[in-house]
């Protein structure tokens, strides 16, 4: 993050002041007076700040949430941060190593390109969720087995991106695996293992 | 008692793999601490200059922002007076940046303020709120520009001896007047280690004197000094907690001004504070490896005798603090060349200080060396494998020592069979796959044995399992597996009784993960560890039965629920009995190296062999196999051996093919800011890997005959690679990465 001197900044007191008037506005049609008392006594921003969250149900790993969560928080950042959640890992933030792969309703997704509103009402899979009790998924069992890792940080995202690969059905060949595992970096350089594990998956046949 | 069977060597698997399989192994980062706050850094945006002034009104008036800390409001940090002055760290001359100390930017998105609030989210806002003015001052960020400006580094000047200083045996740069010779100029961009978890430090202030750090490093006692220094604290009052290190590949090797931004802030709100870098900020404030111009220049008899070479490098450090690396290290003792010459200067640009990164110089150096080999064997017309037969040396020529064990013959041997290696033809361009080009290549790599002393502490409880604790790291390579799978077979017990525990300051000393040197260092420590135990075991168990106190040493034997003797099964002494007074049985011990390392010349060898193909209209090149052999002596962990040489091998095709981390010169800022733009292997890129280990102790580095793998892993790939695409194009690539548009 750089500080930009040039630049008059979008979102200084403009940004402020909005909140201040929407939400004490808002403050004094819905709510009891010692709110909008609070609001002038300067604490507006505390205020504005319960009214920026936005309700959101989700179900994770099986359990239902009901949270209040702003409309900024990633997916990944509502996980490790608010959950803690922290099987899920912070590779880049952009989408672009996939250390943060959980599945949405089955599907692979990078969570630190979703923001957690657009989750409402899906059901979110982590690492977390993935083994029963403690039998390990298949693929958790190949992952140690064929040495897929070292580090582990991109071990979570490395394992639920290798569960939908095969139910996708694209573990077909090594090299279709390789293809459909490009945006899982593992800076270890565990990839042969990766590769190993999963076709040791598909080929022993197990549900994944 | 059940036969124990033997653990070392083993392919087994590791001790944390269920942790990290199951998301449940915890990071830096991942620490809940009642109050937690968050922290994220502003960094300069001019390159050099001063900071005129900062406006943080609109930051500090934020929701949930808790403080914005600058130079203009930090508290004093009571060892910047003295910080910078530290013997033990004799590569670096200078000191780190003093953060918040002055009002100086001596590198783009040098952290000028770190913001801190309730949430990630507001803290990240508000970091974007605080606005800077500067007075900018011209920069130099480019090394080619400043070449004439290179110098000698100071650790050379203070001691000729210094591997840094010139180095000359025979005449100097006799390959000059040589009848065969050739010259080459050599150039390695800048590469960052971009290890997948983010650097990442918690800081919390248990008391006004005491601080925890769960910490990315690579050395939790080396972390410990370092910031006990830096707040004149009793090292005893700062914990430093490091249990999984989401890789480092060197860049935690030191310490670094976001874990002081951590620690201010900690102090400042007093609560703990977390901070977690992004990926752009880990090009810019963690180190890399640094821009480095080489030239190389050799001569030959026309039947394949090196006569001279001469090896002159110029690497990048930062301008205040002098980065050095053992770049020229390989060709002073690699090859039995009569004459040899090597220079080593640097240059030092306004950008942040580079780090080691996995194979450090080595790895540099060898792409010039093992490139100028292939180069010389094809102007020889000789077989790039049979130049180097004819070229390899029984004794150290560097040193005039022998070496402790040299396998490198054999690891030719197993490499070239593998990788089939008669298929390769002498002319260039000779074989093709329908449109690719196909090419083979190989590189040689070397890297010192080194050891250093280390603690370790063994405890056994009533119910005969064995607790052992090491301060050392584990950033990826199993080391508590390795040591797990060593404490067996020198215990007898099974590997599923012991729990080893390292990654923490408070554990028994030793050193940082870093130089191939953990099991070397460590596994003695382990092991003697071990042997104490037992013979503690022997002395308690004595007191009750007489049989012990007169056995030999070594001869208990420990059983499931109870101690006995090898030699007489009979004479049992149940855990329960013997530790009834004492609760456990705890030794420490400490493992240092004798004077091996004077006497002989102590190296691990490895060869790497690349087939690749190169598509003859688009360039593109693509490494088809690659097989790395090494003579790491012994190998303690077959799998996770294997796992790290391959790491390595793919670590090495990022730095042919890819790694390049660029800078506008213009503004001194990284253009390539994340890993869309800087590109690292991915699946896609990586082929399999064929591992093979010579695997024959080296009793000369320890009592266990290890000899290090992680630095050989990498070292001599990127010219295996550069090489294979010569023999496929004829085209002698000397600027990595070897991108497309090289090649056509
Ligand atoms: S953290 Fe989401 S892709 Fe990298
Ligand atoms: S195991 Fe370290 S990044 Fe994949």
């Amino acid at each position: 993050m750089n500080a930009e001197p040039e630049l008059e900044s979008p979102h200084d007191d403009s940004r402020r002041t909005f909140l201040k008037q929407s939400s004490v506005l808002t403050a004094m049609a819905l709510v009891p007076s010692p709110v909008v008392t609070a609001a002038a006594a300067e604490l507006d921003e505390k205020v504005a700040a319960a009214f920026e969250k936005v309700p959101l149900s989700l179900k994770v790993n099986g359990t239902k949430h009901k949270l209040k969560v702003e409309p900024r928080t990633t997916l990944l950042d509502l996980l490790r941060e608010q959950l803690h959640l922290t099987g899920t890992k912070k590779g880049c933030d952009y989408g672009q190593c996939g250390a943060c792969t959980v599945h949405v309703d089955g599907q692979r997704v990078n969570s630190c390109l979703s923001f957690a509103v657009m989750h409402d009402g899906q059901e979110i899979t982590t690492i977390e969720g993935l083994a029963k009790g403690d039998e390990l998924h298949p693929m958790q069992e190949a992952f140690v087995k064929h040495d897929g890792f070292q580090c582990g940080y991109c071990t979570p995202g490395q394992i639920m991106s290798a569960v939908a690969c095969v139910r996708e059905g694209h573990a077909g060949s090594e090299g279709e695996i390789r293809e459909y595992m490009s945006g899982n970096i593992c800076r270890c350089g565990a990839y042969s293992n990766i590769v190993a594990a999963i076709q040791d998956v598909k080929q022993g046949g197990q549900k994944v | 008692m059940k036969a124990q069977q033997k653990q070392i060597g083993a392919p087994m698997n590791r001790v944390d793999g269920h942790l990290k399989v199951t998301g449940a192994a915890k990071y830096s980062a991942e620490y809940e601490l009642p109050g937690l706050a968050y922290a994220v850094l502003v960094g300069s945006t001019i390159t050099k200059g001063r900071l005129t002034s900062i406006d943080a009104k609109a930051a500090e008036r934020a929701p949930g922002v808790l403080a914005v800390i600058t130079h203009y409001n930090s508290p004093k940090v009571p060892g910047y007076d003295t910080a910078g002055k530290d013997p033990s760290q004799p590569a670096t001359v200078g000191g780190p940046i003093k953060l918040f100390n002055d009002d100086k930017i001596r590198f783009n998105d040098q952290p000028i303020a770190v913001v801190v609030a309730d949430t990630l989210e507001r803290a990240r806002y508000a970091a974007r709120l605080v606005k800077a003015q500067y007075a900018k001052e011209a920069h130099q960020t480019n090394l080619e520009d400043n070449k004439p400006q290179a110098f000698l580094p100071t650790s050379a000047k203070k001691n000729p001896k210094s591997p840094m200083a010139d180095y000359q045996r025979g005449q100097a740069d006799a390959y000059k007047t040589g009848a065969i010779k050739i010259e080459g100029e050599y150039v390695i961009p800048t590469e960052v280690h971009h290890p997948m978890e983010l650097q990442s430090i918690t800081a919390h202030w248990e008391a006004p004197d005491r601080l925890t750090l769960y910490d990315k490093t690579q050395g939790t006692l080396a972390t410990r000094r370092d910031f006990a220094k830096e707040w004149g604290l009793p090292e005893a009052n700062v914990k430093v907690i490091a249990t999984f290190v989401g890789g480092a590949f060197g860049n935690a090797l030191h310490s670094w001004p976001h874990e002081s931004a951590a620690i201010i802030a900690a102090k400042v709100v007093n609560r703990p504070v977390k901070l977690m870098l992004t990926r752009e900020q880990m090009f810019t404030m963690v180190g890399y490896r640094p821009y480095t111009w080489q030239k190389l220049g050799m001569s030959a008899t026309p039947d394949g005798k090196i006569t001279a070479i001469t090896h002159e490098s110029i690497g990048q450090t930062s301008t205040y603090e002098e980065f050095t690396e053992s770049t020229l290290a390989q060709t002073r003792m690699m090859y039995a060349s009569p004459n040899l010459t090597t220079r080593y200067r640097l240059a030092a640009l306004d950008i942040g200080s580079p780090i080691w990164m996995r194979g450090p110089g080595e790895a540099t150096g060898a792409f010039a060396l093992e490139s100028a080999m292939d180069e010389m064997a094809h102007l020889l017309n000789l077989d790039p494998l049979e130049f180097r037969l004819r070229n390899y040396t029984d004794t150290d020529p560097e040193k005039n020592r022998p070496w402790s064990t040299k396998f490198l013959k054999e690891c030719y041997k197993l490499g070239a069979d593998r990788i089939g290696w008669n298929k390769r033809k002498l002319k260039p361009g000779s074989i093709r796959d329908g449109e690719w080009l196909v090419g083979y290549g190989m590189g040689v790599g070397t890297f010192g044995a080194h050891r250093g002393g280390a603690h370790a502490s063994a405890q056994l409880r009533p119910d005969g399992t064995v607790l052992m604790q090491c301060a050392t790291t584990d950033i990826g390579p199993g080391t508590g597996t390795a040591m797990t799978q060593i404490a067996a077979d020198t215990l007898g017990i099974a590997p599923e009784k012991i729990t080893f525990e390292l990654g923490h300051s408070d554990y028994p000393q030793a050193g940082t993960q870093g130089g191939s040197s953990t099991v070397n260092s460590v596994g003695p420590a382990v092991q003697q560890a071990c042997l104490a135990l037992k013979d503690k075991l022997r002395e308690l168990a004595g007191a009750q039965n007489p049989a012990f106190a007169s056995a030999k040493k070594d001869d208990v034997a420990l059983g499931d629920k109870h101690l006995s003797l090898s030699s007489n099964t009979a004479a049992r002494v149940p855990y329960a009995d013997l530790l009834k007074q004492a609760g456990a049985a705890s030794v420490t011990v400490e493992a240092k190296p004798g004077n091996e390392g004077q006497q002989y010349s102590m190296y691990s060898f490895s060869v790497h062999f690349a087939e690749v193909r190169v598509h003859e209209l688009t360039g593109e090149v693509r490494v088809s196999k690659l097989v790395s052999c090494a003579d790491a002596g012994t190998i303690i962990n077959e799998k996770t051996a294997a796992n790290q040489m391959k790491g390595g091998a793919v670590g090495g095709i990022g730095m042919a093919l890819m790694e390049h981390a660029r800078i506008d010169d213009r503004f001194g800022r990284y253009v390539t800011k994340d890993l869309a733009d800087y590109h690292v292997p991915v699946h896609a890129d990586a082929p399999n890997i064929e591992v093979a280990f010579v695997n024959q102790p080296d009793l000369k580095v320890n009592a266990l005959g290890t000899k290090g793998i992680g630095e050989i892993a990498t070292i001599g790939v990127a010219p295996a690679i550069a090489n294979a695409v010569f023999n496929a194009t004829g085209k002698r690539v000397r600027e990595l990465p070897i991108t497309p548009d090289k090649l056509v």
